[in-house]
């Protein structure tokens, strides 16, 4: 093809803006062929013409370009400057780590680096310091070194840009470059030396102590700079440094404070509040400056000045709740902002805000706020409501029966998520407080009642805890039949069958609960009870009994889809209806002793346990425990079965004690083949096989509440322990809170099990060269051996033996010169000899640098 | 980063911008598109959204600056800068980026100094262009 003919970028852009999307994909494809048969032209202006076309395409179309690698290094080998641009700005888009070709460039870079033309050497610091790998910055960390004592400023910038990933990837780099570094840190207005402190400012995030040493200088940058770029990272990396050495802060807070007042650049004055409110926070002069300048943001009507000032305080906020309170007036009005940082903010002040005596007020209004509000923040709201108050058992509450009909409420908000957290304080109010249990169910019947609750599934977990509330702690209700109704509404089928599993077992506690009753009262027929209360619970057990039928016979009709997937409990229960139902009127007294034995099991109080229970439990000898249970396959055949022997009716499993280690009774039930209930099960299958699932595997999902006295429910022998509550075996701590009008209730606080290890975290093997490498330049013998201590990667260890051992002290912090350098075990040493202030460029001596032998 | 990641960081940030209002203030937190403790100013100009993305090493009002300036330089490049001039200026924008910011540091926040650099390097591009051009058309013509 005539290359006088190739068509340019601005023509393949033009193209593309013409095309309609239905044809952008046949032009594309057309432009990468051609561009495919051009790039392997040997003329280079056509190639990199070529390149640049792909280049284009790479970064706005998102086309690959890396098969064109190699052609971007033949650009670049050009004489021309524009070819040269163009392969460096394909080379910086495009190559990676994993590019194969990239140790090519290893010449031609280093070329360039030395060119006459500034702009070539540029183009090659700038590739360098967007690609750079380990071995490219080895190879060039001389050349590097040499233009950062370049005439041209424009080259010395550059050249300390890239000097920062040098340090990164190579950081042995470190001690070729750093005492120039710091050179360059002299005079304070330079762009140089806006370059350096930005170097150090990055630096220092990652290991401030290191830099420690050359605090005298960004002191005196810090006074004497009049710019601003220049002031803001020196602040920034006193902030990281400010922490290390109290005598560093004292001198500190003076020139900040002075700049606070004088300068006329929002940022710089933002940025010293910052600095103040991150890391002096002792000085209360200081601080209050900070405040009054904050004040000043927050009366601006710019929303970025008022979000920054909302985020100042918030960093104030944990210690100096004063500065919040001040400003009480402005953060409530920002809650109605229109910008969302600024409410966000603003809603995080007003939670740091609340204590035990505004608590019920500051609800009241954020409640009323998140109605009114978009669903996002009022989600916002409630979840800062919500871990507010769980926060430390629940410190900030003293009257739970208002928090109780708050959690109701916030159920109740139409665009409420967060109905897991509710659902979960609900449960844990309910477990630890005894005193707000009557009032916890009063709530949990509303939320079941109301049938318009079932149709939202946000709320569906929510009801879920509401329904095992109700089972739980049904002696505080007023009307348990009310509650069964609620619980057996036909409705309840939108509801998923964990969700489902939960509102039978509590259907089936309430109404033990309410048989128990019953026949108590059958009992203590001659006792004072009235006539009329004994014909009530008659009446209800009896409407119970109808009610059973009903349940019954509603399931033969329209359930099936729900019997089709719904939990191995419901063949269980259903037994126990059908036994009891059956033997109400004839066997009373075999009835009211089952009854009457389930109702014990039932009324004992199992409390959480903790996660490292299981590992607790000392494994007798003679139990050999199996990792998976894959020997289960081989016992129980094709039948899925929850878990074995859940349907064996003897007793072993209930009334006994609580006591019981989940992983024993598991292996108990391993042990026996339990052919006993396979049998039977294969039975009760046959008859019913409308019920039952289909073979298929039978998914439990995995409740985290009790199911109270139902140790074989919902076991997956994996996550037993993790997902369930079973056992109460830890101490039981009560706390008590003093001197209140209406006596906070108890809140029992569980003994938590010892946390999980905490895997300590290993440092960056690099970073620790870095900061070693560091360390021996500025600190010079005495660290040394110190820093070769308490270093623990030991592959540096070779190099610091034939490193330089005589590096001489600083003779004071202001001159960081360092005297001679002796020469390393390897005679081609780098080393310039400096003598004061280091002026002396021309006696450097350029010796070879290679791989110096040293070991990586 | 592979094209299919670049193409799906920018979806996410627009995802994210397109829904702000306008007199809001200029930041957001994105920690959830490029890691902890990365945040993002954006300008809106016209059709145009110039967007940077830092991290706690830079000054947030100072970043905003930063935007401020380059397209100030922009504008001194281009004579009133328009949108088609952004589009059709693909190498001139990049040449101006380098000089702002290199390996993620900023280097340069004087737009005369960078429309000075700026400068020379056009003129050397198209001075380097005008010397191969010479043989080029010389050898086409010579092969006809």
């Amino acid at each position: 093809m005539d290359t006088l003919f190739q068509r340019g970028l601005d023509d393949i852009i033009k193209g593309v803006r013409h095309q309609q999307s239905s044809t952008e994909s046949i032009f594309m494809s057309r432009v990468i062929e051609e561009i495919r048969r051009e790039i392997k032209s040997t003329d280079l202006q056509t190639k990199s013409t070529a390149l640049q076309k792909l280049t284009y395409l790479n970064s706005i179309h998102f086309i690959d370009m890396s098969w064109a690698s190699f052609h971007a290094i033949e650009c670049i080998s050009s004489p021309a400057f524009s070819h040269k641009k163009i392969g460096y700005l394909a080379i910086s888009q495009s190559f990676s780590e994993s590019t194969p070709v990239i140790l090519l460039i290893s010449n031609q870079l280093r070329k360039d680096l030395k060119s006459g033309n500034e702009f070539e050497v540029s183009l090659a610091l700038d590739c360098l310091s967007r690609i750079g790998t380990v071995d490219l910055c080895r190879d060039l960390a001389s050349e590097v070194f040499i233009l950062m004592s370049s005439s041209k400023v424009f080259i010395r910038k550059k050249a300390i840009g890239v000097v920062l990933r040098l340090f990164e990837k190579y950081p042995d780099a470190v001690r070729v470059c750093f005492k120039k570094l710091v050179e360059s840190l002299e005079g304070s207005d330079s762009p140089i030396v806006s370059a350096v402190v930005g170097v150090f400012c990055e630096l220092s995030a990652k290991d401030p102590r290191s830099y420690l040493p050359l605090a005298p200088e960004f002191y005196r940058i810090l006074v004497d700079s009049k710019n601003n770029w220049v002031l803001i990272k020196v602040l920034k990396i006193f902030v990281k440094l400010a922490p290390l050495e109290p005598r560093l802060a004292k001198r500190l807070v003076e020139p900040i404070c002075d700049h606070m007042r004088k300068t006329g650049a929002k940022s710089l004055v933002f940025e010293c509040i910052r600095t103040v409110v991150t890391s002096f926070t002792e000085y209360e002069s200081a601080m209050k400056l900070a405040a009054e300048k904050i004040r000043e943001f927050l009366m601006e009507d710019d929303p970025n000045l008022k979000y920054l000032g909302l985020h100042a305080i918030s960093i104030m906020a944990p210690k100096h709740l004063w500065a919040v309170l001040e400003n009480k007036d402005v953060v409530i009005q920002s809650l109605s902002d229109e910008d969302p940082n600024i409410k966000l903010e603003s809603l995080r002040l007003v939670m740091a805000m609340a204590s035990e005596s505004n608590l019920m007020e500051t609800c009241r209004v954020l409640v009323n706020y998140a109605l009114k509000s978009d669903p996002d923040f009022c989600n916002e709201i409630l979840g800062s409501i919500l871990s507010t108050c769980c926060q430390n058992v629940y410190e900030v509450i003293i009257d739970f029966d208002w928090y109780v009909s708050l959690l109701g409420e916030m159920s109740r908000i139409p665009n409420c998520k967060k109905g897991e957290e509710i659902e979960n304080q609900l449960i844990d109010i309910g477990m630890r407080v005894k005193d707000v249990r009557p009032e916890l169910v009063r709530i949990a019947r509303d939320l079941l009642i109301d049938p318009a609750l079932l149709g939202n599934p946000f709320l569906h977990r929510l009801l879920s805890a509401a329904a095992w509330v109700c089972g739980e702690y049904v002696e505080f209700s007023r009307n348990p039949v009310e509650l069964m109704e609620a619980l057996l509404q036909p409705r309840t089928s939108l509801l998923p069958s964990s969700i489902r599993t939960v509102y039978m077992q509590s259907a089936f506690k309430i109404l033990i609960f309410c048989i128990h009753s019953y026949f108590l009262q059958k009992e203590d027929m001659t006792s004072e009870v009235s006539d009329l209360a004994s014909k009530r619970e008659c009446s209800e057990s009896s409407d119970l009994a109808t009610g059973k039928a009903l349940v019954q016979s509603d399931q033969d009709e329209g359930f099936n889809p729900r019997e089709s997937n719904q939990s191995y409990e419901y063949p269980f229960s259903c037994r126990y209806w059908g036994w009891t139902e059956a033997n109400l009127d004839r066997e009373e007294v075999i009835a009211s002793r089952v009854v009457e034995w389930v109702h014990d099991g039932f009324s004992e109080e199992l409390g959480p346990v903790s996660v490292t229970a299981q590992d607790r439990v000392p494994i007798p000898d003679e139990l050999v425990l199996k990792e998976n249970l894959t020997d289960l396959e081989a016992i129980c055949g094709g039948v899925e079965l929850p878990a074995p022997g859940s349907f064996s009716l003897t007793s072993p499993y209930y009334g006994e004690s609580a006591v019981f280690s989940v992983s024993n009774l598991q292996d108990e039930e391993d042990s026996e083949p339990s052919t006993e209930s396979t049998s039977l099960l294969t039975e009760h299958r046959k008859r019913h096989e409308l019920y039952y699932l289909p073979s298929e595997k039978n998914k439990i999902p995995a409740n985290d509440y009790p199911p109270a006295n139902d140790p074989s429910s919902s076991i997956n022998t994996n996550d037993a322990t993790e997902d369930l509550v079973k056992l109460a075996d830890q101490s039981l701590v009560s706390k008590r809170k003093p001197n209140h009008a209406k006596p906070r209730p108890v809140v029992v606080k569980l003994e938590e099990g010892e946390a999980a290890p905490v895997v300590s975290k290993k440092p960056e093997l690099k970073d620790d060269l870095l900061s070693g490498a560091i360390h021996d330049i500025l600190l010079g013998n005495e660290a040394k051996a110190a820093s070769s201590q308490s270093n623990p990667s030991d592959k540096s260890s070779s190099k610091r033996k034939g490193k330089a051992k005589h590096v001489d002290l600083l003779d004071s912090k202001e001159n960081l010169a360092v005297g001679e350098q002796p020469n390393h075990e390897n005679p081609s040493s780098r080393r310039s000899k400096h003598r004061g202030d280091g002026k002396q460029k021309s006696k450097k001596s350029k010796g070879k640098k290679n791989g110096d032998g040293r070991e990586r | 980063m592979t094209v299919e990641k670049q193409q799906e960081l920018i979806r996410s940030v627009f995802g994210v911008l397109c829904s702000r209002a306008e007199k809001v203030s200029n930041f957001m937190e994105v920690d959830s598109i490029f890691g902890p403790d990365s945040r993002l100013v954006y300008k809106h100009y016209a059709t145009l959204y110039f967007i940077f993305v830092f991290d706690s090493s830079e000054n947030e009002l100072a970043m905003l600056d930063l935007i401020q300036v380059f397209v100030e330089t922009l504008d001194k490049c281009f004579r009133n800068v328009c949108e088609l001039d952004i589009v059709f200026n693909y190498n001139k924008l990049h040449s101006i980026l380098d000089e702002i910011i290199s390996g993620g540091q900023v280097l340069e926040t004087s737009s005369t100094e960078i429309m000075r650099a700026v400068e020379e390097i056009s003129k050397s591009e198209s001075a380097s262009n005008s010397i191969s051009l010479v043989p080029k058309t010389v050898s086409g013509w010579r092969s006809r």
